[in-house]
C-alpha cells in the first residue's frame, strides 16, 4: 500500500524491509485492517503524512526475522502487534503507558512511535503491506494463542483495547448512563466493553442508520440518529433525566459532522485539526461532575472546545491513546472465555492489491461496511 | 530532579494527603514514581542512522528507534526541515508541515510521469466502489463538479 495523496492511494514494490536496530523483528504479515483513523490519513487530515508512505497499524503476521538481541520471539511465531511501537525502558512504559512510549518518536514528543501512521508519529511504515519491520520485538508483539481465531487477534492490535480503554476511562460505576459519541469500530467497541463495568445504560450516537442497527445489536445498546434530532444535547439531556450522562465517550475524533461552524472550520478549511464537534456535545451533555473519555483522534494544533463549560461543569477528562500492550491479558482473556466476539465487527476482506477499493468502501461507508481486512 | 527548595519535605504538612490511588490515569497508570528521575532511565542501542531524520527541538536527543519510512526531499523536504526549526506549540511548525504534504502530491506526480508511470486516478481514488455501490451518488457529484467548471470557465472569460 503506497500514499500517494489525499484520497489516492495504489499498491507498489518496495524493497523489503530490513532489521535496523538489533531488537527488530520482520513480520510476514497475516492479515491488516484499515481503521477509521486510517481514513484521517488518507484524507490528507494528519500533518508531515508523505508522499510514498504505508500506513497500517493494526495487523497480525509470522515472524519472518528477529535481530540479534530479541529473546522473547522466534522464526515463525504467530504475533499480534500492538499499534502502539514501545521501548518498555522509558518511565511511560514502565508505568503501562505504552501509548506515550518516550523512545520511539523522535518527531513528536506528544505522541508515541505508531505504525504507519505518519511521521508526526514517527515515520514507520505500516502493516497494510506483505512485510513489516516491528522495533522493540520483545515488548509489543504478543504470541497469539493457539485456540485464538485469526480474526479476532487482528482486532486486538488497535480496536478491542482502544474501545475498552475508552470505556475504562469514563470511571464507569454500576447503574451508570454512559453515552459513547460514535458508531464507527471504536465506538460500538467501547459501547460493548462499557458493560464490563457495570452501567444501567448504554447509549450510543451517530448519523449512519445501517452502524446504529449493528451497534443496537452488537453492543445492546440503545442507538439513536442525531440527524433526526433539533439539538442533540437538548435531546440526550431529555434522555438522561434532564441531568446528563455520567460518562461521555468521544469514538469521533476530527472528521465528525454535525456543526456547520465545526465542520467548516475543522474540515473544509483546516482552520482547527478537525471538527471537534463530538467533544462539545460530550461535554454539553455529561453530568455535572461527570467523566468525558476521549479516544477519537485529532490533530496536533488546537480544537475550537466549550473550556468554560468543562470548568463550570466540573467535568474531569481523561484521554489517550490505548495502551494495548497493558490491556492484553485481559482483553485476551475476555476472548477466549466467549464473552467478547471482536471477529463479528469484519464485513469485508479484500486482498491487499485492492486497497484502493477498500479504502473507498470505508472512507465512503458502502456497502455497510463496518470493518475491513485486507489480507495480503 | 532539580529542586528549587532542597527543604520543601520539611514544609508543615508535606506529603500527608498524599494517595497514589487519586491520580486521574488511575487504573491506566501503575504510579512507580519514576516520572521524578525525568529522562534518567534505561534506554535501549541506538539505532544507526544512515538518513536525514528531523527532530522535535522538544528533544534533546534522537530516540533509540525511529521510522525510516519516507526521508524528507526536494521542495517539501525543505518546507518540513523549516518546520522543525519550531516546537510542536507553534504554528510555524504545523501549517508548514500541512503545505509540505500537499507539495510532495505534486512532487509524487512529477517522479511518476518522470518514471514512465502515469497514476491512474479512476484505480488510485477507488471510484470502481462508487460506481458500484453510490452510482446515484457518484453521478451527483460529477455534475455538480462539472456544473461548477462550466461556471468558473465562463466567469473567467467574461472577466477578460
Amino acid at each position: 500500500m503506497n500514499y500517494r495523496g489525499p484520497y489516492r492511494i495504489r499498491t507498489v514494490d518496495k524493497p523489503m524491509p530490513e532489521i535496523l536496530h538489533p531488537e527488530d523483528a520482520i513480520i510476514r504479515v497475516t492479515r491488516s485492517c484499515i481503521c477509521g483513523s486510517d481514513l484521517h490519513l488518507y484524507h490528507g487530515m494528519v500533518p508531515d503524512t508523505r508522499v510514498g508512505s504505508t500506513f497500517g497499524h493494526e495487523f497480525t503476521g509470522i515472524v519472518e526475522e528477529v535481530g540479534p538481541l530479541v529473546q522473547k520471539l522466534k522464526v515463525g511465531d504467530q504475533v499480534l502487534v500492538p499499534f502502539n511501537v514501545a521501548c518498555g525502558k522509558c518511565n511511560f512504559c514502565k508505568q503501562g503507558l505504552f501509548g506515550n512510549c518516550h523512545e520511539s518518536n523522535p518527531m513528536a514528543t506528544a505522541v508515541g512511535g505508531i505504525f504507519g501512521y505518519s511521521h508526526t508519529a514517527g515515520g514507520y511504515d505500516g502493516g497494510q503491506a506483505e512485510y513489516v519491520r516491528v522495533p522493540y520485538a520483545d515488548v509489543g508483539p504478543t504470541v497469539i494463542p493457539a485456540e485464538m481465531d485469526p480474526d479476532d487477534a487482528v482486532l486486538l492490535t488497535d480496536v478491542v483495547p482502544t474501545g475498552y480503554q475508552a470505556a475504562e476511562m469514563g470511571g464507569i460505576k454500576e447503574g451508570d448512563t454512559v453515552i459513547v459519541f460514535g458508531a464507527g469500530p471504536i465506538g460500538i467497541m467501547a459501547a460493548r466493553c462499557a458493560w464490563f463495568f457495570g452501567p444501567a445504560r448504554v447509549i450510543i450516537i451517530d448519523h449512519i442508520d445501517y452502524r446504529l442497527e449493528f451497534a443496537r445489536n452488537y453492543a445492546k445498546c440503545e442507538a439513536y440518529n442525531f440527524k433526526e434530532m433539533a439539538d442533540p444535547v437538548v435531546f440526550l439531556k431529555k434522555l438522561t433525566d434532564w441531568y446528563g450522562a455520567d460518562v461521555c465517550i468521544d469514538c469521533v475524533g476530527c472528521e465528525a459532522e454535525g456543526n456547520t461552524l465545526q465542520t467548516f472550520s475543522g474540515r473544509v478549511t483546516l482552520m482547527q485539526a478537525g471538527a471537534a464537534t463530538a467533544f462539545q456535545w460530550a461535554i454539553n451533555s455529561v453530568k455535572k461532575g461527570g467523566i468525558v473519555s476521549v479516544v477519537g483522534v485529532y490533530g496536533p494544533p488546537f480544537n475550537l472546545a466549550p473550556i468554560g463549560n468543562i470548568v463550570n461543569k466540573g467535568i474531569t477528562i481523561r484521554a489517550n491513546q490505548a495502551s494495548v500492550k497493558r490491556l492484553l491479558p485481559k482483553l485476551i482473556d475476555h476472548v477466549l472465555s466467549g464473552r467478547l466476539s471482536p471477529k463479528e465487527l469484519i464485513t469485508h476482506r479484500v486482498p491487499l492489491a485492492e486497497v484502493a477499493d477498500a479504502y473507498r468502501l470505508f472512507s465512503s461507508k458502502l456497502d455497510n461496511c463496518i470493518k475491513t481486512v485486507l489480507i495480503p | 530532579m532539580i529542586t528549587q527548595n532542597e527543604d520543601y519535605k520539611n514544609i508543615p504538612g508535606w506529603g500527608m494527603d498524599a494517595d497514589p490511588e487519586n491520580e486521574p490515569t488511575y487504573p491506566m497508570k501503575n504510579y512507580t514514581g519514576d516520572d521524578h528521575s525525568r529522562i534518567n532511565y534505561e534506554r535501549a542501542e541506538h539505532q544507526p542512522q544512515d538518513v536525514e531524520i528531523l527532530m522535535s527541538n522538544e528533544r534533546p536527543a534522537m530516540t533509540r528507534v525511529f521510522g525510516t519510512a519516507v526521508p524528507p526531499s526536494g521542495l517539501s523536504g525543505m518546507i518540513r526541515r523549516y518546520a522543525f526549526q519550531h516546537s510542536e506549540d507553534r504554528y510555524r511548525h504545523w501549517i508548514p508541515l500541512i503545505l509540505a504534504d500537499r507539495v510532495n502530491v505534486f512532487e509524487g506526480l512529477i517522479a511518476d510521469i518522470g518514471t514512465g508511470h502515469l497514476p491512474n486516478f479512476i484505480k488510485e481514488r477507488g471510484l470502481a466502489m462508487e460506481w458500484k455501490y453510490n452510482r446515484t451518488g457518484l453521478l451527483k457529484k460529477a455534475a455538480t463538479a462539472a456544473v461548477i467548471g462550466v461556471v468558473l470557465v465562463a466567469w473567467i472569460r467574461k472577466k477578460k
